[in-house]
């Protein structure tokens, strides 16, 4: 199945957002970038191997699966796209896998990323052992702490993780130090952007390597006896990237109904990280978007339970989809999140991830929206890596 | 021609290399920066260049993140900067350009940003992160206003972007010593110098300043063989902050970094 389009935007603008807002010494890495990927999706030999290692090694295509507890409880008809099954436990590594293959026909040998969750520092990892690539996950030292299983994998994978002690110690952080990075290492290193942010080509890019999880959507409806197009869909928003992927198959499918879920953190009125929802637009990290930010321009602190939704910044996509209201995107609270978490555990016997947990926080507030209707929803990542904040949450 | 092209081709005419100095406002406290700009003037700096803080200042090595950092723990805004060139401007005559990240201007306005920034007295601004790709609003702003806008080259440009951009450019042309950030070790030397060559003979219409790493008057008489002057950032705000922690009158810090700035200067 070829399932890769030309849908690279060349100017890399979403409307006013996008863009390439990056120090001169990176812009001959990401016009090659740009070009590499673009011949990369031209080249069958490229889509072939890619297509095989999603297969054989991630576990694709990931199943569509009937929530029917959840479904009877909520009245409508669930389906859950089951990302967390892929290899690694989340959608990451359909980027990363993209991206590291690019990265060896690009001839570069050292890879770096970000990461928050520790997920996308995972799948970054897990690909350079796969293709003997040397890698360095940069990750914000309060993240180490809070996600150590994650820091054990990579190490155990042959990453160097290297903590981030500047600013918030988080997500946002980590990705100024990744980046400062690039810009020392240019000449031999390719930067893995975990999510659809960053200057262009990356989030066209990143968007084309998770659209396989829309594009299976399609086909596992019809194959479950539906329509290939449901009546809404519903996936986490942090960056962005797995809500994409899922979402654009179908941005020209107006008769289904898109819905982004962000982190209200303790609440939206409080401490957050609900880009979208509360921010306005800004520079950041190479692209103009959403931005959470005080009234000087400079950056907030974004507050989640969820590490991976930790990020004041947002995907230049999701800001272009907000504005033209063809994506509805909401906030839920840390606590919703770990409620959301027990409910798909004592309903559906999966534990999901706390971002995925935003997204089904959502389900009870549609339900009535769509009651009788079908909706899938983006199971993005399990639960494993968070157990020690859910048990410490739920059970004191 | 601009006040900055003039203390420039001022500085050749004598047989000197211009001297830029970089200094982040409200740095090392909303106090403290003027006595900072006072002690590089009483120095010899040809121009100077004048740090806006951001959060995420993601060209910096260290010493300007912590530079940043402290200006913003002490309740540095963009008005207090435009406030603190206004202050600088009735004191001196000598070129002063902001520099700093997009986002905090573009919040700020960009139209706005540039009429206040000139009637403030400074000359021309420094954006790392705006390449000439994004940079029209901003440098049509800018020109309306009769600011410079100065753009940054790399090792790693093209001659044909280098040639853009100098036409693009206005003041001067900043060549970026090194890939890196700022602070970096400075790498190879003949590798840098054959790229400082060719970047002077492809720049026609600009002065071409190095900058990035300079620490010492041997690495500003080395990086300038074939540039017309140079910039030094780290090494100072380094210096302003071991001066500002160690207990020491204003007078003894002044004479420091007047001295430093003295040391640096390349030519007579």
């Amino acid at each position: 199945m070829k399932i890769y389009a030309d849908h690279l935007e060349e100017t890399g603008h979403f409307g006013q957002y996008g863009g390439r807002f990056i120090p001169e010494i990176l812009l001959p890495a990401v016009e090659e970038l740009a070009q590499a990927f673009g011949e990369a999706m031209a080249d069958s030999r490229f889509t072939d191997q890619l297509d095989l290692l999603l297969r054989t090694y991630v576990g694709r295509p990931t199943p569509l699966t009937y929530a029917a507890r959840l479904s009877a409880r909520l009245g409508l008809r669930l389906y859950l796209k089951r990302e967390d099954l892929c290899h690694t436990g989340a959608h990451k590594i359909n980027n990363a896998l993209g991206q590291a293959l690019l990265a060896r026909r690009m001839g570069k040998s050292r890879i770096i990323a970000e990461t928050g969750a520790g997920q996308h520092g995972v799948a970054t990892a897990t690909v350079c052992a796969l293709f003997g690539l040397d890698c360095v996950v940069y990750m914000g030292e309060e993240d180490v702490s809070r996600q150590h299983l994650n820091v054990q994998r990579m190490k155990l994978l042959g990453a160097e993780v290297r903590p981030v002690t500047s600013g918030s110690r988080t997500l946002k952080d980590a990705t100024n130090e990744a980046i400062r990075d690039w810009v020392t290492n240019v000449g031999s290193t390719h930067y893995i952007i975990g999510s659809v942010v960053g200057p262009h080509p990356y989030p066209a890019m990143v968007r084309e390597f998770h659209r396989v999880i829309g594009l299976e959507t399609r086909q596992q409806l019809v194959e479950h006896g539906l329509p290939s197009e449901p009546d809404a869909i519903v996936a986490c928003v942090g960056g962005g990237s797995n809500a994409i992927g899922i979402f654009a198959p179908f941005l020209n499918a107006n008769s289904v109904d898109l819905h982004g879920v962000e982190a209200a953190g303790s609440g939206l009125d409080r401490e957050h990280a609900a880009t979208l929802s509360l921010g306005s637009p800004g520079v950041l990290h190479g692209a103009l978007s959403y931005l959470l930010q005080d009234d000087q321009g400079q950056v907030r602190e974004a507050h989640s339970i969820s590490a991976g939704l930790d990020y004041p910044g947002v995907g230049p996509q999701h800001a272009y989809l907000k504005d033209t209201g063809r994506v509805n995107y909401h906030a839920v609270t840390d606590d919703e999140a770990v409620a959301g978490v027990r409910l798909l555990a004592e309903t559906e016997g999966i534990i999901p991830a706390l971002e995925t947990a935003h997204a089904i926080a959502l389900l009870p507030r549609l339900a009535e929206q769509y009651s009788g209707q079908t909706i899938v929803l983006s199971c993005s990542g399990r639960g494993d890596k968070d157990m020690a904040t859910i048990a410490s949450t739920l059970f004191g | 021609m601009s006040s900055l092209s003039e203390a420039i081709a001022l500085a050749r005419s004598e047989g000197r290399k211009a001297t830029g100095l970089f200094v982040t406002a409200g740095f090392p406290d909303a106090d403290s920066t003027d006595a900072v700009l006072d002690a590089l003037v009483a120095g010899g700096a040809d121009f100077i260049e004048l740090g806006m803080p951001f959060s995420d200042p993601l060209a910096e090595g260290p010493p300007i993140q912590r530079s940043s950092e402290r200006a913003l723990r002490h309740g540095a805004t963009m008005s207090a900067t435009l406030d603190t060139a206004l202050r600088f401007r009735s004191r001196h005559a000598t070129p002063l350009v902001l520099m700093g990240y997009y986002n905090p201007v573009l919040q700020y306005g960009l139209g706005n940003f540039c009429t206040d920034a000139r009637s403030s007295g400074v000359d021309g601004l420094i954006i790392p992160d705006l390449p000439p790709e994004e940079a029209k609003p901003l440098a049509d702003a800018a020109a309306a206003t009769g600011l410079d806008m100065i753009f940054l080259i790399a090792p790693n440009t093209s001659d044909e972007r280098v040639a853009t951009i100098d036409e693009l450019s206005s003041g001067f042309v900043y060549a970026v010593s090194v890939t890196g950030v700022t602070g970096g070790q400075l790498s190879n030397f003949e590798s840098t110098e054959a790229y400082l060559s060719r970047v002077s003979a492809v720049v026609k219409k600009n002065a071409v300043l190095v900058g990035f790493g300079i620490r010492s008057h041997e690495d500003a008489v080395r990086l300038t063989k074939h540039t017309d002057g140079f910039i030094v950032g780290s090494a100072l705000v380094s210096l302003v902050e071991e001066l500002w922690d160690a207990p020491m009158s204003v007078s003894e810090r002044s004479s420091a970094i007047a001295k430093m700035v003295a040391d640096l200067r390349v030519g007579h």
